[in-house]
């Protein structure tokens, strides 16, 4: 089993697929002769040619229109957005027919596409390339949205994302793309779609995170247990749309306690549907409010203030504390 | 029934001064001495800051940016003009045109050190940031245009974008909504042959970026980017149209982007150092310089206290931007709305009693 950052592990999902299925391609910005600007695609030009691993013109409106043209004619393209923040464009597209084509046609015409890009902060990047706007796509209807947190899920997720059958944005958290290695099983099996992952079992307290937030609350997490301060649950949603409701009530049923980790800005996000998941589901068995940490409903500032805009540990760790001490 | 050609087009391309320093007098604009040698100092100010910016970038000293070597004469030449109440829209590779419009080292060092305060140009109200989002500033370059024409001004406006936001919707869309308004604004398109890693002809299946304007029926001319006289006339001209209410135009600067695309890039996966080298021998700098030679306006002993200048104007910059102290963390909380709103208002005090914690803990 090959120990990878998460760019490799994504790069060796798109070659693997690419050679199993013969449908699959990749067109974007830079994803050919450059391999993406941050090598997310490196070699597929080499092995699959021009007309499978296309440098398209500048223009994400036109990269996700043909995208969804493609698909219905039977090809499945991994498009990419260069960055999130240019991924804006392709809202129309994705909202006003990727996402409406089996319903508009009773299914007769589909759209298996996967939309990739790179986002989230804390990288010392320019403007645009810091937000985590899931929330944008997670309410685009008929569109899944998955964002892994480590190379093994990246992989898994990735080739469980190319074979559904609808459209799936896949926000890559770029502050994790080269953060940490580890271990993939590289059978080219996929991860189910829809499905939160327990990354450390607990008793006291749910705490729930996805994307860069993620392994920063893990590190967390585990100085607290090492601590033995208290049994956390962890839980890696994996999926904002559709979201898996039956973990995160098994769990919260089960602690009584929970803590939303989300780096995109307060308001209206996947923590607030997490919350009236638990309200819906497990209100009787809460035994404190549920907590979350989150960023900020302003426009995100430029690198120098940048950090102090997202989720700190320490905001973390009096969240998990206060919220048990309850 | 045979088909027969109801319309028939050409695009012209314009040099005036050749790569040797020799210009066509018949072609050559009428520049006061001042105006050369502002033009001068502005483009060697532009290439020395975007030398040692880079320096600062590879020491962790700055952050990511942008580097516009190669393509000052396209950008300082078409701001010289512009007159003061004009306007300029930028994306990010114009760093001697807006240092022409009164931007100072201090502004690119903050904005490529994370603050946007550096976006912020006392001298000139009429320039907005750099634009990030390719080809997003344009149809703002035409509403801002339509205001002036709307408010009875002679005002112009002078946009840029480069060869890959060609290709992007939002610049087609604005150059029909300028051409139908008849809108005072010149579209400038920096052609700098790549986008990233991508060639023009991987861009584009059209001989020339300027025959756009055909299909949106204004006028359209190539010009040597690296060619300022070249430059400066061309634009002077489109502008003095759009002024008489004449409406819009399109330049293509056909110009190079001799380095990386910014510092994150690395031109040797994609393009050839041959390539580079071609472009290096047409440096816009060199061929100007020649010109004021021959002219009998410049010589070493000036171009030395010169360098000395600029050198001294730009360490200033740098000591500025690195004791920079208007350093207020809550500020996004103040600028993101006009008015107070309530989410916000309770964020703002979580942000600072979190702050002052983390302060507490570390």
């Amino acid at each position: 089993m090959p120990k990878l950052t998460m760019v490799q592990a994504i790069n060796l999902a798109l070659h693997q697929e690419m050679e199993r299925d013969s449908s699959v391609l990749i067109l974007g910005e830079d994803v050919g002769v450059n391999g993406g600007v941050f090598r997310a695609t490196d070699g597929l030009l080499d092995k699959y040619g021009p007309e499978r691993a296309i440098d398209t013109p500048l223009a994400e409106a036109a990269i996700i229109g043909t995208a969804i043209g493609m698909a219905i004619n039977g090809l499945k393209p991994v498009a990419e957005a260069q960055f999130s923040g240019f991924s804006y464009l392709m809202i129309p597209q994705l909202e006003g027919n990727g996402g409406r084509m089996r319903t508009r046609t009773r299914g007769q015409h589909t759209v298996p596409l996967v939309l990739r890009m790179p986002y989230g902060g804390g990288v010392r990047a320019l403007e645009h390339h810091s937000e985590s706007k899931e929330t944008f796509y997670a309410h685009t209807t008929g569109v899944k949205t998955v964002i892994p947190s480590t190379p093994a899920t990246a992989y898994g997720l990735l080739l469980g994302a190319i074979r559904d059958p609808d459209p799936v944005v896949f926000m890559e958290p770029k502050h994790s793309y080269r953060a940490f290695k580890e271990e993939i099983n590289d059978s080219g099996e996929a991860m189910e779609l829809g499905k939160a992952r327990i990354v450390t079992e607990g008793s006291d307290i749910t705490v729930i995170a996805w994307g860069a937030m993620l392994h920063k609350t893990q590190k967390i997490v585990e100085e607290m247990s090492e601590q033995k301060r208290a049994s956390i649950e962890l839980i890696d949603l994996q999926t904002i749309y559709p979201m898996d409701a039956d973990a995160i009530t098994k769990s919260v049923t089960k602690t009584g306690r929970c803590v939303v980790v989300q780096e995109a800005q307060k308001s209206l996000g996947p923590a607030s549907e997490i919350i009236a998941i638990i309200n819906d589901e497990a209100l009787m068995y809460l035994e404190a409010p549920v907590k979350r940490v989150t960023g900020y409903d302003v426009v995100m500032p430029y690198f120098s203030r940048e950090n102090h805009y997202l989720p700190s540990a320490g905001r973390i760790r009096r969240a998990i504390e206060e919220t048990l001490e309850f | 029934m045979p088909t027969k050609v109801i319309q028939k087009f050409g695009i012209s391309y314009l040099q005036v001064l050749d790569e040797d320093g020799k210009v066509d007098e018949k072609l050559e604009p009428k520049l006061s001495k001042e105006q050369l040698l502002k033009l001068y100092r502005v483009m060697l100010l532009a290439r020395r800051t975007d030398e040692r910016m880079l320096k600062l970038q590879r020491q962790g000293r700055l952050g990511t940016l942008p580097v516009c070597v190669g393509q000052e004469a396209t950008t300082a030449a078409s701001a010289l003009a512009l007159e003061d109440d004009d306007w300029m829209v930028t994306a990010y590779r114009e760093l001697a045109g807006r240092l022409m419009r009164g931007e100072k080292p201090l502004n690119p060092m903050l904005v490529y050190a994370g603050f946007e305060e550096g976006n912020v140009v006392e001298d000139n109200k009429r320039i907005l940031p750099v634009a990030i989002i390719l080809g997003s500033q344009v149809p703002h370059a035409v509403g801002i245009a339509y205001a002036e024409k709307l408010k009875g001004t002679k005002n112009a406006v002078l946009t840029f974008y480069g060869d890959g936001a060609s290709s992007q919707g939002d610049i087609h869309e604005a150059m029909n909504f300028a051409a139908v308004w008849k809108a005072p604004v010149v579209f400038l398109n920096q052609n700098n042959h790549w986008a990233i890693s991508t060639p023009l002809k991987k861009q584009m299946a059209n001989e020339t970026l300027a025959q756009r304007s055909i299909s949106y029926g204004i006028p359209g001319i190539q010009v040597d980017g690296n060619d300022a006289l070249a430059v400066y006339k061309v634009t002077r001209e489109a502008l003095d149209r759009a002024r008489k209410g004449e409406g819009p135009s399109l330049i293509e600067a056909n110009t190079y982007r001799m380095l990386m695309h910014t510092t994150a890039d690395d031109p040797k996966k994609y393009r050839s150092q041959e390539e580079v080298e071609e472009w290096v021998k047409r440096d816009p700098i060199i061929r100007f310089k020649l010109y004021l030679e021959k002219k009998g306006l410049w010589n070493d002993k000036k171009n030395g206290k010169l360098e000395e200048e600029l050198k001294a104007e730009i360490e200033d910059a740098v000591q500025q931007f690195e004791s920079y102290t208007d350093f207020a963390l809550d500020k996004p909380f103040e600028t993101t709305f006009g008015s107070s709103v309530t989410p916000l208002v309770k964020q703002h005090q979580e942000f600072l009693a979190d702050l002052q914690k983390d302060e507490n803990n570390a």
